[in-house]
C-alpha cells in the first residue's frame, strides 16, 4: 500500500486544481432513470484532458451507466453531458469522437485482427492505404504484428485484450472508455497490463476513463478516482488523497483496509480534537484543522498499517487502547492482528513480517496495547 | 477488498431502453406485424364470424354481412343477426361430441404411450458415451426433416392384413390368424407414437443430459440402490422434460388429421377428420368453422399450461 | 468414461429400429419387381422409371419446389425481422399480441390454420392456386423461422453490436456488417426449416390450393388413399434420400468446422 501512494508523477499533473483549465468532459446535473430505478442521481463531474480517470464502485453503483452515457448507448433523463464545447445530449454513438473498449472485448468473430482494428476507420470511408498504415501502427503499438491475419478465436485472452485496445484507439478518439478492461485476465497478466495501459495513455496523450470495481487497479492506473455509491459520487480525488484523507466511511472502507471508530467530540484544543469512544476509556486524540462542535457524533478512520502493537504499555503514545488478541491473519508479507477492545469492538493492526514467523512474540489471547499517533486518524463526514 | 459481485452490471445493461432509431424501427415492426394481422389474426375473426352465421348460400358472403357504409348501425345490426345456431347444432348431433371426446382420448393414450417409449430412449441417449451423443441426437432429429405423410404412409405396408407385421408374426408362429390392425385405433396409436416420438425424446434428452451425475453418486453413497436412486432423483428432476414432451405430443395429436385419415378406420372419428369431412365433403362451412372454434377452445387450456411450464423452466434455468 | 450397458444398448437398438425400420422397408420394397407389397419378386428399378415418366408427379414436384423456394425465402426475411422485433426493438404497444401471433401457429392444429386461411382468401376473393398456397406457407413457416433466428439472437452478445455503433456504424450498417454475418448460420437453418415445412405440408396446402396447383404431398395423399403403390414407394424413397443426404452432410460439415475451431482455440491458449 505504501508504495502505491508514492507512484504519483514527479512533475505534477493536476489540471483540476487550475481554475483556468477547461474540462474535456462535463457532467452537469445528470440524472438517469430506468423506469422507477434511479441509476444516476443529479451528478456533476469534470474530467480533464490527458487524465486517466477511474470510476470506482461496487456493481450496481451506476459507474457502467455513466460510461454508457458517454458512449451514447444511454441518454440522460435530465442534465447535460458536454464534451469540450459540444453537448452530447442526443448524439448517437456513431457520431461521437468517443470510443470504448468493452469488458468482453466484443471482437467481431468473423473478422481478422486487421479487419477488427480497421473497422472504425472503414466506417469513416478512410482511404485504404491510410487504413493499412494506421492498422500497422496500432499492431506495433500493442505488439501484435505477427497476428494480423488471425481470427479472434485463434488468440489467447491477453492477445484479445490488446486487439480490443488497438481497435478502440485506431480512430484516435478524444476520449477512450475502458469498461473493466482487465477483468478477464489472470492476476499476473493484469498487473503487467496495467502498466502497459498507463504507458500507452501517456505516449498517445489521450484521455482515458476506466470503469472498475477493483480498488487496487484504480489506484495503480488512475490520476483521479471517483468513488461511487448508489448513483452518486462519494469522493473525487487522487488515489493518495482518497487513501490518506477519505471523506466518508464509504470511501475509507472501499479503498483499502480501515479501522472506523465511532464516538462523540469531547473537547477541541488548538489543532487537536478528542473523541470519547467508549465508557471508561481515555478519549482519542486526532489532529484536525477544523474545530468540530463538542458533543457531535462522528467517526474517525485509521489505517491498520498505522497502528502499532506491543505487549508492554508504550510510553507517551498519543492514543493507546488495551485489548486482547482475538485473531491473527497471516498473509506472508504482513500479519494482521485483530484486537478486541474493552467495548467489544475489533481493531486491526498490520505489522510487516520483517522477522521470522517462529520469533513472533504476540499470539492469541495475549493482552496487548494498540497505539498510534494523533496525525494518523482522519475525521469522516458521514 | 475488491467487490466481486458480477451479477448486477448485466442487469444494468438489460434494463436499457436503447435509443430508438425512428423510422427504421417502425418499419421493422410494421412489416411482420401487418403480415401476421392479415394472414393470421384476420382469418380467425372470419372463422369466428362465419361460425356465427347462417347457411344461406354455399358460398360467401355469409349472412349477416357487415356493411361499412352503415357504420355503427351496421355493426349493431350484424351483431344482432348473429346466432349460436351452428353451436347448438353441434350439441344436438352426437357425432361432434363423440369426435371431441375420442380425440381427447386418443391423444391422451398416445401421449402416455409416447412417454413410455420415449423416456427409456432419451435416458439411454443421455447415458451413452459422449462421442456418440451428437450422432444419436441427429438420428432422432433426422425423421423430423422427412415427410410426415410418407412416414405415416410407410406403416400401411406394415400393418395391413397381408403386411409385414402379420407376415412376420405368422412366420414365427406367434399367431395363427392375421391380426387386423390397420383401420383400428391401435393403428392410430402406433402412427402418433411413431410420428411424434422425436418431440418427446428431445426435451427429455435435454433435461436428462444436463442431470448432474454426482447427484446419483451422492444418492448411492447415502444408501440408495440404483433403481431407488432413479426413482427419487432422476425421475423428479426430469419432470420438466416430461411435461414439455407430453404437451408437444398432446397438443398437435388432438387436432391430427393425416394419421386418423390414413391409418384409422371409418369407425374412428377424430375432430380434425370431422372438420375436414364437414368442409370438403359436406361443404358446410359455418359448421366447420364452429367445429374449429370449439377445437381451439379445447386446446387453449393445454396451450396456456404449456406456456406456463416453459416460463417456469426458463426462470429456473436463469 | 461412460460405456454402453446392455439395457441402454437394447433400448437404443429397439428405439431406432422402430424409428427407421418402416422407412427402410419402404425403400427396399420400392425396388420390388412385383406390385404386391409383401411379396419379393426380384430387383427392379422400373417404379423409379415410371415416377420420372409420370408427368403429374413431375408437375406436382415442380409446383412444390417453387412454392417451397419462394415461401421459404420470404418467410426467412419476415421471420428474421420478427426475431429482431422480439429481441431488439424494445417495448412497444401490442408486443404481447405480436409475440402471441408468432408462437400460436406452431401449436395451432393445421386443419384450423388451413380452414381460416381459406376463408380469408375466399372473403378477399383471391383465386385459389399457386399464390394462395405460397402465402399460406409463408405465414406459418415465418413463425418457425422467427423462433430459430430468435434463439440465436438471444445468445448473441449485444456488445458486438454496440462495438460496431461505437466505431461509427449506424444501426442498419451494424446489423449488415456484424449481426447478419454472425447469425447467418441460424438464418440458413431457418430457411431450410421453412423449405422443409413447405415441402411436407399437406393439410394447409389442401385448404389453400385450388385447381391447377397440386403440390406433391397432395398428389401423394390422393394416391395413398387408394392404397399402397410401389410407385409411391419409389417417390418416397427419392424424397427421403435427398433429405437424409442433405441433413447428414450439413451436420458433418458443421461438426468438422467445430472440431477445427476447437483445435485452433486450444492452440491459441497454449501458445500464449
Amino acid at each position: 500500500m505504501e508504495t502505491l501512494v508514492n507512484t504519483q508523477p514527479v512533475c505534477k499533473f493536476a489540471p483540476w486544481e487550475d481554475p483556468a483549465q477547461e474540462p474535456l468532459v462535463r457532467f452537469e446535473n445528470v440524472t438517469k432513470k430506468f423506469g422507477d430505478f434511479t441509476a444516476i442521481e443529479d451528478l456533476t463531474l469534470n474530467i480533464y484532458e490527458r487524465e486517466f480517470f477511474a470510476l470506482l464502485g461496487p456493481s450496481g453503483c451506476g459507474k457502467t451507466t455513466m460510461m454508457r452515457m458517454l458512449a451514447g448507448f444511454e441518454y440522460p433523463t435530465s442534465g447535460n453531458i458536454m464534451l469540450g464545447q459540444n453537448n452530447l445530449q442526443k448524439a448517437p454513438p456513431h457520431k461521437r469522437p468517443v470510443n470504448m473498449m468493452f469488458q468482453s472485448y466484443a471482437l467481431f468473430p468473423h473478422m481478422t485482427v486487421e479487419q477488427n482494428i480497421g473497422f472504425g476507420l472503414k466506417q469513416e470511408k478512410t482511404a485504404k492505404v491510410e487504413i493499412k498504415r494506421r492498422v500497422e501502427e496500432m499492431l506495433s503499438l500493442v505488439q501484435l504484428e505477427p497476428f494480423a491475419k488471425r481470427k479472434p478465436h485463434q488468440l489467447s485472452g491477453g492477445q484479445k485484450q490488446r486487439v480490443a485496445l488497438a481497435r478502440s484507439l485506431a480512430k484516435k478518439p478524444k476520449l477512450l472508455l475502458l469498461d473493466e478492461p482487465l477483468g478477464a485476465l489472470d492476476r499476473k497478466l493484469r498487473e503487467q497490463t496495467q502498466f502497459e495501459l498507463m504507458n500507452i495513455q501517456e505516449q498517445l496523450g489521450l484521455t482515458f476513463v476506466i470503469v472498475t470495481h477493483d480498488q487496487e487497479e484504480a489506484m495503480t492506473v488512475a490520476s483521479r478516482i471517483a468513488v461511487m455509491d448508489h448513483g452518486k459520487i462519494v469522493q473525487v480525488a487522487t488515489p493518495a488523497e482518497i487513501y490518506e484523507y477519505p471523506n466518508s466511511r464509504y470511501s475509507a472502507d472501499f479503498l483499502g483496509d480501515v479501522n472506523i471508530i465511532e464516538g462523540q467530540i469531547d473537547v477541541t484544543t488548538g489543532e487537536t480534537a478528542s473523541l470519547a469512544w467508549a465508557e471508561g476509556e481515555i478519549p482519542l486524540a486526532i489532529s484536525t484543522k477544523l474545530r468540530p462542535q463538542a458533543g457531535t457524533t462522528t467517526w474517525i478512520a485509521v489505517r491498520p498499517e498505522k497502528l502499532r502493537i506491543s505487549k508492554d504499555k508504550p510510553a507517551n503514545a498519543d492514543n493507546c487502547i488495551k485489548g486482547e488478541v482475538w485473531d491473527i491473519g497471516y498473509t506472508g508479507n504482513i500479519s494482521t492482528y485483530h484486537v478486541k477492545a474493552s467495548n467489544g469492538s475489533i481493531l486491526k493492526a498490520q505489522v510487516s513480517n520483517r522477522e521470522h514467523l517462529a520469533d513472533r512474540p504476540i499470539t492469541w489471547e495475549d493482552t496487548v496495547y494498540v497505539y498510534w499517533e494523533k496525525g494518523a486518524g482522519v475525521f469522516l463526514d458521514a | 477488498m475488491a467487490v466481486a459481485d458480477i451479477t448486477s452490471p448485466s442487469e444494468e445493461i438489460q434494463e436499457t431502453s436503447s435509443p430508438s432509431s425512428g423510422w427504421g424501427r417502425k418499419l421493422l415492426i410494421a412489416i411482420p406485424y401487418i403480415w401476421l394481422l392479415i394472414f393470421f389474426l384476420a382469418p380467425f375473426v372470419i372463422v369466428l364470424k362465419i361460425s356465427l352465421s347462417d347457411v344461406i348460400l354455399a358460398r360467401p358472403p355469409y349472412f349477416p354481412n357487415f356493411d361499412i357504409s352503415e357504420g355503427w348501425q351496421g355493426l349493431l345490426a350484424m351483431l344482432q343477426a348473429f346466432d349460436l345456431e351452428n353451436y347448438v347444432w353441434l350439441t344436438e348431433d352426437t357425432l361432434y361430441l363423440n369426435s371431441y371426446l375420442s380425440s381427447l382420448r386418443i391423444a391422451s393414450i398416445s401421449t402416455l404411450l409416447t412417454l413410455a417409449i420415449g423416456y427409456p430412449i432419451a435416458y439411454a441417449m443421455a447415458k451413452a458415451p459422449k462421442e456418440w451423443r451428437a450422432t444419436l441426437l441427429m438420428l432422432v432429429i433426422l425423421p423430423f426433416w422427412t415427410s410426415f405423410l410418407i412416414r405415416v404412409y410407410a406403416w400401411i405396408g406394415i400393418l395391413k392384413k397381408e403386411g409385414f407385421l402379420n407376415y412376420f408374426l405368422l412366420w414365427t408362429g406367434i399367431i395363427d390368424e392375421p391380426l387386423m390392425i390397420l383401420n383400428t385405433d391401435t393403428a392410430i396409436y402406433i402412427g402418433i407414437v411413431y410420428s411424434y416420438l422425436p418431440f418427446m425424446v428431445l426435451p427429455l434428452y435435454a433435461v436428462l443430459e444436463k442431470l448432474d451425475i454426482s447427484l446419483l453418486e451422492a444418492a448411492t453413497d447415502l444408501g440408495c440402490s440404483p433403481l431407488k436412486a432413479f426413482w427419487v432423483i432422476t425421475l423428479p428432476l426430469s419432470l420438466s422434460g416430461v411435461w414439455a414432451g407430453c404437451f408437444l405430443v398432446f397438443i398437435p395429436a388432438v387436432g391430427e388429421f393425416v394419421i386418423p385419415d390414413i391409418l384409422g378406420g371409418s369407425s374412428t372419428i377424430m375432430i380434425g377428420k370431422t372438420l375436414w369431412v364437414e368442409f370438403f365433403s359436406n361443404r358446410d362451412w359455418p359448421v366447420a368453422s364452429a367445429v374449429a372454434i370449439l377445437l381451439l377452445l379445447m386446446l387453449i387450456l393445454p396451450i396456456i399450461l404449456f406456456q406456463k411450464q416453459q416460463e417456469k423452466q426458463a426462470e429456473a434455468s436463469q | 468414461m461412460t460405456r454402453f450397458n446392455w439395457f441402454n444398448t437394447t433400448t437404443l437398438t429397439l428405439g431406432f429400429a422402430f424409428l427407421y425400420l418402416p422407412i427402410i422397408l419402404l425403400m427396399i420394397y420400392s425396388f420390388n419387381e412385383s406390385r404386391l407389397v409383401t411379396v419379393w419378386a426380384g430387383f427392379s428399378t422400373k417404379w423409379y422409371q415410371s415416377v420420372f415418366f409420370n408427368e403429374s408427379f413431375i408437375n406436382a414436384a415442380w409446383v412444390t419446389l417453387r412454392v417451397g423456394f419462394i415461401s421459404a425465402s420470404v418467410a426467412t426475411v419476415l421471420g428474421t425481422m420478427a426475431a429482431l422485433v422480439l429481441n431488439r426493438a424494445g417495448p412497444f404497444h401490442g408486443k404481447t399480441l405480436f409475440t402471441g401471433m408468432i408462437y400460436a401457429p406452431m401449436v395451432m392444429p393445421e386443419v384450423i390454420t388451413g380452414l381460416s386461411l381459406l376463408l380469408l382468401f375466399v372473403s378477399l376473393d383471391f383465386t385459389r392456386g399457386f399464390w394462395t398456397v405460397t402465402l399460406a406457407h409463408i405465414t406459418f413457416s415465418m413463425c418457425y423461422a422467427a423462433v430459430v433466428v430468435s434463439a440465436r439472437l438471444v445468445t448473441f452478445e449485444r456488445s458486438l453490436e454496440e462495438a460496431a455503433l461505437d466505431l461509427g456504424c449506424t444501426r442498419f450498417s451494424a446489423f449488415m456488417q456484424v449481426t447478419l454475418p454472425i447469425i447467418f448460420p441460424a438464418i440458413l437453418a431457418a430457411w431450410l426449416l421453412a423449405f422443409t415445412l413447405s415441402l411436407d405440408d399437406l393439410v394447409i396446402a389442401s385448404f389453400a390450393s385450388g385447381p391447377g396447383a397440386t403440390t406433391l404431398p397432395m398428389k401423394i395423399y390422393s394416391q395413398v388413399r387408394v392404397g399402397v403403390s410401389p410407385e409411391i414407394n419409389a417417390l418416397s424413397s427419392i424424397l427421403i434420400s435427398v433429405v437424409a443426404v442433405g441433413v447428414v452432410t450439413a451436420s458433418l460439415v458443421t461438426k468438422q468446422a467445430q472440431v477445427k475451431r476447437m483445435k485452433e482455440e486450444r492452440l491459441a491458449i497454449s501458445s500464449n
